[in-house]
């Protein structure tokens, strides 16, 4: 066990995630592994298909049908257990066995993308807040309802009692997305993980949800793994990032390294196309050409070769990449340009 | 206000005071108590060749407004001078739909969502041709001809031109509604959001062909977002929208780098940016949320979230008025204000 | 809310209104009148075999002028709603008895049959459709489709006659009827109802059958959209019991969709249990209101279809004011 994996509150190894279909088999997940330290950010971004989401759903046993785990690891380290304690592997857990379900919402808390339809309709915040509590809780049915209303004031959701009462479809998109995260931080958990969290939400409401993330992280020390699409978003909240590309990481590191000394092709292409506030005005992005291939048509070897300004022929087509540390750096990048086929480390030109 | 320009400049579209009011309606009669003002007194132009972004948060009135601009939805009040290719000028706003008809070929629309806007159980000949066939094109020899035209334009294969939309990607979509909006050479195209939908990495390559077909054929854009960075990439001028009405208008540089509204700034802070050396997280943001368009606030309808906001703000409506040339602003501070926008030096920025 | 409430019963009573135009219009479309139906009915009937009513254009117009047949149609509908209203439809031309004494003990048959088989779909409908769907493209729910499937296709009366068949033949129970004949015409007591409940049953099962498969595959496919949704998965992910969150959540969600259809269940039965009523002889209105209409009994087949229009009226506003409970998106609105 390296050091990383040691220190982390929770560690994914070489994860693998498969839907069977009719037409074929979709690897949702081919092989990823990411650490995630106690109190840090870690940003998950790709591009749909990539598994990002995937990834979170797996690491709570909570894959849609007919998803399965078909090999890796998923190391859940309590930070509370002290350091002598052994990892618990969740692909070994039972979904909805005792253990799992302690964890869920406990321990490992999610907040995802809509926040209009992750609360049921017909039922009040508050009856879905205290139902979250009194299942991790020795609560009162009292007590958890005091406990929703002080994390919503916590949240910054004006007036809790009244809230309390109300349906989802009576709050605002920023403040269904506050009120979903003070139900994900009822419990304490020790890692949020935060999908999309304010992809549905306007510019200004998306700073100040990532503001109360950013604000409740430092309060509880709980890890977040926040996965997105933006780069402007990782870019502000990431300690460290993973880059995700077609069910598997291919390049890894701390935030700044990524933005500025980004190694894998597909990483740089990302940073490169994206509009900014900064640009200078009016002109042409560069783009990566093509587009994400099908899900059941993945290229062999490499499979970023087929947009890959830096293909090299009878090398990406025919081997695929290890996902390799730089020069002993806490980067690592899964390419040909900088590791050779046989997976010795080459010199790399490219810094 | 702004002024009306002639047509002689080159001017296209000028909407004047457009307005669109939605009753609510209440009660056992289901009487209207009230309206929502989706769009509240709008006024800009748009000249022939150039792109005008609208931004705003969602619910500012953006989407409604390019609705009325194309007639999908009836304005409540306002004109809509729209100057036609021989050089008539018509007033959308009050047309009979018999006579749109004919305007429909010059204003088209790029939506949104590439994946419920085109019927699955048409082919892109169908799709493509769908516009042509409408108007007149008869002929399905010719009629594919101008499809397989229009699909090497905006960068398909012409074979292609006999499969269905679930056979392509959410990028390859949009390519298809953008070659659909293009069939008939129209003049003003107002596109809703056309990227948003869109995975980053081909955005760009959808902006990228929207700018090369706007050279090619002098395309004016009305280019409705709600991401700043996308809009700034395309846009000659851009117009912010609060609440139903638009609080500063100005060519996208000066609008990014000098914003003379509070609210732009606010936006322009809010905007996350990719590199991590900024930190930007210490900026300040606005709080709270957008005022109800049915019961906005007195006076200015930004003052409950403006940092700047003084006694006149809260009781006095402002007005949209020119601030320096081309540059429009509706805030009653706007001389006193030293605001920030986005400051590029080297780099860095604040 | 009580905005809600105010204008559906308004237009619960338009409704009705309307309903009872339709049902008065009815009677008047066949050649002649009830004068003249009136008359060929004495002449034809052995009992009424008087003198004086040797059926000649004096006594029709006679009768004409006292029932007021000669007035404008507006003035006989107004009369025959009068009546109505005060609960009195008229006497029956063929049974020669007041409407309401032929229709009064048959229409809450009627209903008690209409419900005991709502209650018969619905508490083996629902457990099924959640199993189903739970466990959906399993041996289980493939099994429950399959007899679902077979409930749909056997026709009613043959499900009828089979269970007839097997109660005689093996319980030795005596099948036709709602009542024993000691009960039949005895007032309301607790014996009586015991007695129903045991008769009861055949018919809601043979008339709930094809109900209950239709609303498994409709559960079934409500439940599997619910279940897809984000706010199972946000559930699922609080840590909740996989059975509590199901019944809590999509199950709630999906069951909304029948509370409107409460309403229309009443004439759906009536119509679909003509021939089942026929076999199993009960007596429902079902078999009444088959023979008015092939009778040309008019008045009879016009009280029964205004009857059931104010129930389906009424049984709507029911389902309404339910949803308006169940979701609070309507409640709000």
């Amino acid at each position: 066990m390296t050091e990383t994996e040691s220190s982390s509150v929770l560690s994914v190894r070489d994860l693998m995630v498969h839907y069977p279909t009719d037409e074929g088999v979709v690897k949702a997940l081919d092989g990823v592994s990411l650490d995630i330290q106690p109190g840090q950010t870690l940003g998950v971004v790709g591009e749909s298909g990539c598994g990002k989401s995937t990834i979170g759903r797996a690491i709570l046993r909570i894959l849609d049908k007919p998803g399965q785990i078909v090999g890796g690891e998923i190391l859940w380290n309590d930070p509370e257990k002290g350091s002598g304690s052994r990892p618990v592997d969740l692909t070994a857990q039972e979904p909805n066995g005792p253990e799992m379900r302690a964890i869920r919402g406990g321990d490992i808390a999610l907040v995802f993308q809509e926040p209009m339809t992750s609360f049921s309709p017909i039922h009040t915040i508050g009856n879905q807040m205290s139902e979250a509590i009194t299942l991790h809780q020795d609560k009162t049915a009292a007590e958890a309802k005091e406990w929703s209303m002080e994390l919503m004031n916590m949240v910054g959701i004006p007036n809790p009692p009244q809230r309390f009462d109300e349906y989802s479809y009576q709050l605002s998109g920023g403040l269904r997305q506050r009120a979903m995260i003070a139900m994900a931080i009822s419990c304490g958990p020790k890692l949020l993980i935060a999908d999309e969290p304010t992809t549905a939400l306007d510019v200004t409401t998306q700073a100040q949800i990532l503001d109360l993330l950013r604000g409740l992280q430092e309060k509880n020390n709980m890890a977040i793994m926040l996965i997105t699409h933006n780069l402007g978003v990782i870019a502000e909240m990431a300690d460290e990032v993973v880059v995700m590309y077609l069910g598997r990481a291919v390049e890894s590191g701390p935030v700044d390294d990524i933005f500025h000394q980004a190694k894998h092709p597909y990483s740089r292409g990302l940073l490169e196309s994206i509009p900014s506030v900064l640009a200078s005005g009016r002109e042409r992005l560069p783009s990566i050409a093509g587009s994400i291939p099908h899900p059941f048509n993945r290229p062999s070897g490499c499979t970023f070769r087929p947009r890959c300004p830096s293909f090299i022929p009878g090398t990406c087509d025919v081997n695929v990449p290890q996902y390799l540390a730089l020069g002993g750096g806490q980067q690592k990048v899964s390419c040909f340009l900088h590791h050779s086929p046989s997976g010795v480390e080459e010199v790399s030109s490219h810094d | 206000m702004i002024d009306s320009i002639p047509a002689m400049d080159g001017t296209i579209l000028e909407v004047r005071n457009l307005t669109k009011h939605f009753p609510i309606k209440r009660g056992l009669l289901k009487r209207t108590v009230g309206a929502v003002k989706a769009v509240d007194d709008v006024s800009f132009n748009l000249k022939q060749g150039e792109t005008l972004g609208l931004v705003g948060e969602s619910g500012c009135g953006k989407t409604t407004t390019s609705r009325c601009i194309l007639r999908a939805v009836d304005p409540t009040s306002g004109e809509i001078m729209f100057r036609t290719a021989d050089g008539h000028e018509v007033n959308v706003a009050t047309l009979p739909n018999r006579e749109m008809r004919p305007l429909r070929r010059e204003m088209q629309m790029i939506f949104q969502d590439p994946f419920s806007s085109l019927n699955s159980r048409m082919s892109l000949l169908d799709i493509v041709g769908e516009p042509l066939l409408v108007h007149g094109m008869t002929n399905r020899d010719e009629r594919q001809e101008r499809v397989a035209e229009l699909l090497r334009l905006v960068g398909l294969r012409p074979e292609y031109m006999q499969r269905y939309p679930h056979a392509f990607s959410g990028g390859e979509r949009q390519r298809i509604g953008i070659a659909r909006a293009l069939a008939l050479h129209p003049r003003l195209v107002v596109a809703d959001e056309p990227v948003s939908a869109l995975d980053v990495s081909v955005q760009a390559q959808v902006i990228n062909l929207l700018m090369d077909l706007q050279e090619e054929f002098e395309l004016t854009y009305l280019f409705v977002a709600h991401d700043l960075s996308v809009v700034k990439q395309i846009s000659d001028r851009v117009a912010v929208m609060y609440v139903g009405k638009i609080v500063e208008l100005a060519d996208t540089a000066e609008l990014f780098t000098k914003p003379r509204h509070p609210y732009s700034e606010a936006l322009l802070a809010a905007v996350p940016v990719a590199d991590p050396r900024l930190h930007r997280k210490d900026r300040k943001l606005l709080e709270g949320e957008v005022a109800n368009p049915a019961n906005p606030p007195s006076g200015c309808y930004f003052h409950p979230r403006c940092p700047y906001a003084q006694d006149v703000c809260r009781t006095e409506t402002p007005v949209l008025s020119e601030v320096s040339p081309g540059h429009f602003a509706s805030c009653h501070r706007v001389q006193d204000l030293e605001l920030t926008g986005i400051v590029q030096v080297d780099g860095e920025s604040t | 809310m009580i905005a809600f409430l105010v204008r559906r019963t308004l237009l619960a009573g338009l409704t009705t209104f309307v309903i009872s135009i339709v049902a008065f219009l009815a009677i008047q479309l066949p050649p002649g009148d009830y004068a003249t139906t009136y008359v060929e009915n004495l002449l034809g009937g052995s009992f009424f075999n008087t003198a004086s009513a040797l059926g000649d254009q004096a006594t029709e117009d006679q009768i004409r002028r006292d029932l007021g047949l000669d007035r404008p149609v507006f003035i006989q509908y107004s009369k025959w709603a009068w009546r109505v209203v005060h609960l009195d439809f008229g006497i029956s031309i063929e049974h020669g008895r007041k409407i309401t004494e032929i229709v009064g003990q048959r229409l809450v048959n009627t209903v008690l049959l209409a419900l005991g088989t709502i209650l018969f779909t619905w508490v083996l409908a629902v457990p099924i459709g959640i199993y189903s769907a739970v466990k959906h493209n399993t041996a289980g729910d493939y099994a429950v489709t399959f007899l679902g499937f077979l409930g749909l296709a056997v026709p009613d009366f043959l499900l009828a006659l089979g269970l007839m068949w097997i109660g005689f033949a093996y319980f030795d129970l005596s099948v036709g009827g709602l009542y024993s004949p000691e009960y039949l015409d005895a007032a309301w007591s607790f014996g009586r109802a015991v007695d129903l409940l045991k008769h009861l049953w055949i018919p809601a099962i043979v008339l709930g059958t094809a109900g209950t498969a239709g609303l498994i595959r409709i559960l079934r496919n409500n439940l599997l959209d619910e279940l897809a949704k984000p706010y199972v998965v946000a559930a699922r992910a609080r840590g909740l019991p996989e059975w509590k969150l199901v019944l809590k959540y999509p199950v709630r969600m999906a069951l909304n969709p029948f509370i409107s259809t409460i309403g229309y269940l009443l004439p759906f039965l009536l119509s679909g249990s003509v021939i089942v009523s026929v076999v199993l002889s009960l007596p429902t209105l079902g078999p009444v209101l088959l023979r008015s209409l092939t009778n040309q009994d008019l008045f009879l087949a016009a009280a029964i279809v205004l009857m059931l229009g104010v129930l389906t009226v009424i049984g709507t506003l029911i389902s309404d004011i339910l949803l308006v409970i169940f979701d609070p998106r309507i409640r709000l609105d």
